[in-house]
């Protein structure tokens, strides 16, 4: 039972590869790698299990927040061009530039 | 340390499927132009060896590779993107055969100095023998941590630690200080822009 669902993980794992090869915009790339990313720590998750070791389980609730935070990172860059722009808007006389309006 | 029977098989298995997988993403990079997506497949290419790290049991390689790899370097590349284009130039037939040769030469070497190694778990293995036995002998009663890497890490090379922590900071406070963070940098760029534009 747990080898299926660790070789239906794998095969979603190509799959979600052949789209970050193959994907035509930016978009398709960040989410499959986003989802590439969920399906590593349900795999991680799984392993643990194949391994008869479940303390696996924290190692991927971790890599679970390095990949929000990633993808966020990602998104932020396309949306604003920069990483130094904070997240939250303020004031609107400093309402940081539109993406791609500049460069 | 196998959960069930059939555990070895499902280990080799997963490493040859794992390591297959890094070999298409490898040669993807390798071939692609777009720098964005050479970006995002070297971001899923450390995810993926991280996993691999994880199936060998390195759990805190796999940590390290997971943070670094995935996290921070993927930003770090797409800050250095925002500095150059946004594909790399076609390179000549010729070019691209030296750096061939090289890797192939390299991994040749490697593959050589694995022969000599230890095989898998050898109890008469140097790694098994003289001061691991020690430390693993010791840690209980000295430290009273179950993990001996943490015990080793933060106790018997403590110092050394803390060492790195204070290398790793300075590094951090410097580069800060050279670009500049947050609100302060933001005000200036903005800033330095509009006064171009008008």
């Amino acid at each position: 039972m747990i080898g299926a669902a660790a070789i239906a993980l794998i095969v979603a794992i190509a799959l979600m590869m052949i789209r970050a090869l193959s994907g035509p915009t930016l978009y398709d790339r960040v989410l499959a790698m986003n989802s590439l990313g969920t399906k590593i720590v349900l795999f991680i998750g799984v392993l643990g299990f194949v391994l008869g070791r479940p303390d696996f389980l924290d190692v991927s609730v971790l890599y679970a927040l390095i990949n929000f935070v990633s993808t966020i990172a990602i998104l932020k860059f396309f949306r604003y061009r920069s990483f130094q722009v904070p997240l939250m808007r303020r004031t609107p006389a400093r309402r940081p530039a539109e993406g791609g309006e500049g460069d | 340390m196998t959960g069930y029977e059939g555990a070895d098989l499902a280990i080799a298995l997963i490493n040859v499927v794992l390591l297959g997988l890094l070999f298409v993403i490898g040669i993807a990079i390798a071939r692609m132009r777009s720098l964005f997506a050479i970006v995002m497949l070297s971001g899923i290419y450390s995810l993926i060896s991280a996993t691999w790290f994880v199936a060998v049991d390195a759990v805190d390689v796999a940590f390290t590779e997971a943070a670094v790899g995935a996290g921070i370097s993927t930003a770090l590349l797409l800050g250095a993107m925002l500095l150059t284009s946004r594909t790399a130039k076609p390179e000549k037939k010729a070019m691209s055969l030296v750096p061939l040769l090289v890797v192939i030469a390299t991994g040749a070497m490697l593959v050589y100095a694995t022969i000599d190694l230890p095989a898998f778990g050898d109890p008469e293995s140097p790694a098994n023998t003289y001061v691991g036995t020690d430390y693993i002998e010791r840690t209980p009663e000295d430290i009273g941590v179950p993990n001996l890497v943490t015990a080793v890490l933060a106790s018997y090379r403590g110092f050394d630690t803390l060492g790195e922590t204070g290398v790793v900071f300075a590094a951090a406070l410097a580069v800060i200080l050279l670009l500049g963070f947050g609100e302060r940098s933001l005000a200036s760029s903005v800033g330095s822009r509009r006064g171009r534009e008008k």
